[in-house]
C-alpha cells in the first residue's frame, strides 16, 4: 500500500506544453505513472508526446477520468492553476512551482478547504510525492527509491528527501510513499497530514521526517507523534546553526523573533519519543536500526 | 524584503493612513535643510533595518536647528547592531496623548492573516506578549472572507481603546489590512500608532516586510530591492541569482537544494568547522551555476576551504561533475576543494573528477568525512596564515 497516490491515480499535468512540464511530465510517464493529459488553453486539441492536450483542467478529467493534478505553471499562475484543478474536479492537486506569493497561498488554502474540502493540496515549491514502483508525481528521481516499505517518508526539503531515499534504498529498505510537503510558509499538506496516513497505512511500519527551521510544524507534528502515532519515527531538523532573521533558501525558512529554531523542533521531537539525527546520515542510520528491530 | 520605517509610512501613506511631514537625509546638511522646510520642532530617527533604534539612541527629539545638526552628526554613522546609519528621517514631531500597537502577519500554524491590537505601544511586543499577553486583542482573518469593519469595531472595542480613539483606530487597520494584502506584505506593523493631544490617530512608526515572491506585480517594488542590507557577499551572489546567506566562518559551503546546503552548514559546525556561508545552487548544478558560485566563494576573504556537497538527483553526478570540472577551468580558485558526490551515476562523476584530483582538489565519500577534511583544511589555512 500507499499514501495518497498509487497505480490507479490519473493524472494531468497543468503546463505539460512547457519545458518544464513536459520534461518531468514524460519522465513521470517513463516511470510508470499514468500521465494522461496535459493543459494549455491555447494549445487544446494537439498532443505532448502522444498524450492530449485540453483547454482546461474540468475537459481533461471529462475526457480522461484524471483524479489528480499536478502544476508545473510559473508563480503568477499558480493560484488561477489550483482553483482551475479543483473547480475540474481532482481529488489531489500536486503544485510544484517555486516562488508563489504566501498571500496567495493562503488565499488558495482557505479557498480549497471551504469550498473543496475533499481536495487534497501538496507544495507548492515541493517535489512532489512518490509511491515507488506505483506512481511518481514531480521531480523526484524514480530509479533512487526502492519500491515496497517499509519506510514512509515525509520531509520539507528536496534534495534532503532525495539523501534519505538513497541512503535507505542503498542499505535495502524499501519506501511505501515519500511525501515532499515542500518549504513555504503555506503547505497544502503538513507533516501530521502524512503521519496520520501513514499511521493508517498497513504497509507503512515506520516514518522518516525530515524538517527544517521555521514556522512550528515539526512541534505540531511532535505533539500528533506523542498522542496518536503507534509507529517508530525518526527525524532531522536542517538549519541547526542557521543565523536568524535570514531566509536560508526555502520562503519558509527563517527563524523569526526566537521562533522556529531547529534546537526547539529537535527537543520537541525527542520528547515524544522520536529518534532524532544531527545530521541526514545519522537520521539514516537511525532508521536502519528502526527497522532491524521491526 | 524589508523597508525603512520612511520606506513603510510612504507605503502606508499609499493606503490613506496619516502620516507625519517628513524627509529623508543622507548627511548633516540635508538633514538641516529637511529640518528648515518642515519647522522645528522635529524628531531625527535613525534608518536601519533592525529594532532597538530608540535605546542605541538612534532616535532624537530636537527642538531647534542646532539641535537637529547635533543629533544628525550623531546618528549618521552610528552602529545599530551591526548595521551602520547612513541615512535619517526628519519628521514633524507630535504631540503624543497615548500610543498603541497594531499589525498584521500570517500565522502559519492557523494558516490565517494574524491581527494584533494593544493599548500597550511604544514598546517591544514581544515584550508585552511575555509579560501581559492579555494587553494584546488578536483576530484571525480568512483571507477568502477579509477584515468588514463590523469585525474591526468588535476587535478594536476588544483591544480598550478608549472612545476618543475608536472612529481613527477603525479606519487606519481597515486601511493597514488593505496594504498588508494588495501589498503582498509578510508584516504590516504600526508601533506606536498614537492618539495625539487634539483626537486624532495617527502613524508615528512603521515596520514593513514585503514578500519577495510577489514582486512580478508589484513593479514599484525594485527600489526596495536596492535598499536591502547587504554584505558584499551577498550583493555579488544576489547579482548572480544564487541563494546566499553570508556566515563569519572560513569554510566555504556550496550545496544543490536549500535542505541540503542547510544541512551542509550544520554539519560544518558539528566537526568543529565555521561555515563562511549558505549557498544553494538549486538542482541543475550545471557549469554557469557552479562557476558563478565559486566566484562568489572565492571572492570572500575569510574562506580557507572550500566544500562542495553535492547529491544527483534528476540531474547526473557524472553531468555535475562535468560542470565542477568545468568551473574550475574558468575559475582561478585560491582555497582547497573538497568535494563529496552522491547519488544518481555517482561513480560515474566520482571517475571524472578522479582526473582531476590533487592536494588543491580532494574528494570524500560521505557527507561527514568530507566537512572534517574541509574544516581541517580551513584550520590548516589559517595556521598557515598565522
Amino acid at each position: 500500500m500507499s499514501i495518497f497516490v498509487d497505480e490507479t491515480t490519473r493524472v494531468v499535468y497543468q503546463g505539460l506544453t512547457g519545458s518544464q512540464g513536459r520534461y518531468y511530465g514524460l519522465l513521470n510517464r517513463d516511470y510508470g505513472t499514468q500521465v494522461v493529459a496535459g493543459t494549455n488553453p491555447r494549445k487544446a486539441g494537439t498532443d505532448v508526446d502522444g498524450v492530449p492536450v485540453f483547454a482546461n483542467v474540468g475537459d481533461a478529467v471529462e475526457a480522461t477520468g484524471a483524479t489528480a493534478s499536478c502544476i508545473f505553471i510559473p508563480a503568477p499562475g499558480v493560484h488561477d492553476a489550483v482553483i482551475e484543478a479543483a473547480e475540474g474536479g481532482v481529488e489531489f492537486i500536486v503544485a510544484i512551482t517555486e516562488g508563489v506569493p504566501a498571500h496567495d497561498e493562503a488565499r488558495f488554502y482557505n479557498l480549497l478547504k471551504r469550498d473543496f474540502p475533499g481536495v487534497r493540496m501538496l507544495g507548492p515549491n515541493c517535489p512532489g510525492i512518490i509511491s515507488p514502483g506505483r506512481c511518481n508525481i514531480g521531480i523526484t528521481a524514480g530509479h533512487i527509491a526502492l519500491a515496497g516499505g517499509p519506510v514512509g517518508i515525509v520531509s520539507r526539503s528536496g534534495t534532503l528527501t532525495y539523501q534519505a531515499l538513497y541512503e535507505l534504498k542503498e542499505k535495502g529498505i524499501g519506501c511505501t510513499t515519500c511525501v515532499g510537503i515542500g518549504g513555504d510558509p503555506v503547505p497544502g499538506t503538513t507533516f501530521i497530514d502524512c503521519l496520520e496516513a501513514f499511521e493508517a497505512d498497513p504497509d507503512t511500519k515506520a516514518v522518516m521526517m525530515i524538517g527544517e527551521i521555521g514556522g512550528s510544524a515539526e512541534e505540531a507534528a511532535a505533539a500528533f507523534i506523542r498522542d496518536h502515532m503507534t509507529k517508530p519515527v525518526s527525524a532531522y531538523v536542517a538549519g541547526v546553526t542557521a543565523p536568524p532573521g535570514k531566509k536560508m533558501g526555502h520562503a519558509g525558512a527563517i527563524v523569526s523573533g526566537g521562533k522556529g529554531t531547529a534546537d526547539a523542533k529537535m527537543e520537541a521531537l525527542r520528547e515524544a519519543g522520536v529518534k532524532v539525527g544531527l545530521n541526514p546520515t545519522e537520521a539514516g542510520e537511525l532508521m536502519v536500526e528502526i527497522v532491524a528491530e521491526l | 524584503m524589508d523597508l525603512f520605517e520612511y520606506q513603510g509610512k510612504q507605503f502606508f501613506a499609499g493606503y490613506g493612513m496619516p502620516i507625519s511631514p517628513g524627509e529623508v537625509a543622507f548627511t548633516v546638511d540635508e538633514a538641516v535643510a529637511a529640518a528648515e522646510r518642515l519647522g522645528t520642532p522635529v524628531m531625527v530617527k535613525a534608518q536601519v533595518h533592525t529594532g532597538g533604534r530608540g535605546k542605541a539612541g538612534g532616535v532624537k527629539f530636537a527642538e531647534t536647528i542646532d539641535d537637529v545638526r547635533e543629533h544628525a552628526g550623531n546618528i549618521l554613522g552610528l552602529d545599530i547592531s551591526g548595521h551602520v546609519v547612513g541615512r535619517v528621517w526628519i519628521e514633524q514631531a507630535s504631540d503624543i496623548a497615548e500610543e498603541y500597537y497594531a499589525s498584521f502577519t500570517l500565522d502559519r500554524s492557523a494558516k490565517k492573516h494574524l491581527g494584533m491590537l494593544s493599548v500597550e505601544g511604544g514598546v517591544e511586543i514581544e515584550a508585552v506578549a511575555d509579560e501581559n499577553p492579555d494587553a494584546i486583542a488578536k483576530i484571525w482573518v480568512d483571507p477568502v472572507d477579509g477584515l468588514d469593519e463590523a469585525t474591526t469595531r468588535d476587535w478594536v472595542a476588544a483591544a480598550g481603546l478608549p472612545e476618543a480613539a475608536v472612529e481613527g483606530a477603525v479606519d487606519i487597520l481597515g486601511m493597514l489590512y488593505e496594504s498588508y494584502v494588495d501589498g503582498d506584505a509578510d508584516l504590516v506593523e504600526i508601533n506606536p500608532l498614537i492618539l495625539t493631544e487634539d483626537g486624532r490617530v495617527h502613524v508615528l512608526d512603521a515596520k514593513v516586510t514585503l514578500d519577495d515572491n510577489s514582486v512580478f506585480r508589484h513593479e514599484s517594488y525594485a527600489e526596495f530591492d536596492g535598499t536591502q542590507t547587504r554584505d558584499e557577499r551577498e550583493t555579488a551572489a544576489h547579482a548572480k541569482g544564487l541563494q546566499y546567506v553570508g556566515l563569519d566562518g572560513s569554510v566555504g559551503v556550496i550545496a544543490n537544494g536549500a535542505g541540503l546546503a542547510m544541512s551542509t552548514v550544520d554539519v560544518v559546525n558539528q566537526v568543529g568547522g565555521s561555515p563562511a556561508n549558505f549557498l544553494d545552487i538549486g538542482g541543475g548544478a550545471n557549469a554557469d551555476v557552479m562557476a558563478g558560485a565559486l566566484e562568489v566563494i572565492n571572492n570572500d576573504p575569510s574562506v580557507r576551504s572550500i566544500f562542495i556537497n553535492i547529491f544527483g538527483g534528476i540531474t547526473r553526478g557524472d553531468e555535475v561533475a562535468n560542470g565542477i570540472v568545468e568551473a574550475l577551468r574558468r575559475v582561478a580558485i585560491g582555497s582547497p576543494i573538497v568535494i563529496r558526490l552522491d547519488g544518481t551515476n555517482a561513480d560515474e562523476g566520482r571517475r571524472i573528477l578522479d582526473a582531476h584530483l590533487s592536494e588543491s582538489l580532494q574528494m570524500a565519500p560521505t557527507m561527514l568525512e568530507a566537512a572534517r577534511m574541509a574544516v581541517a583544511l580551513a584550520d590548516a589555512g589559517e595556521g598557515a596564515e598565522a
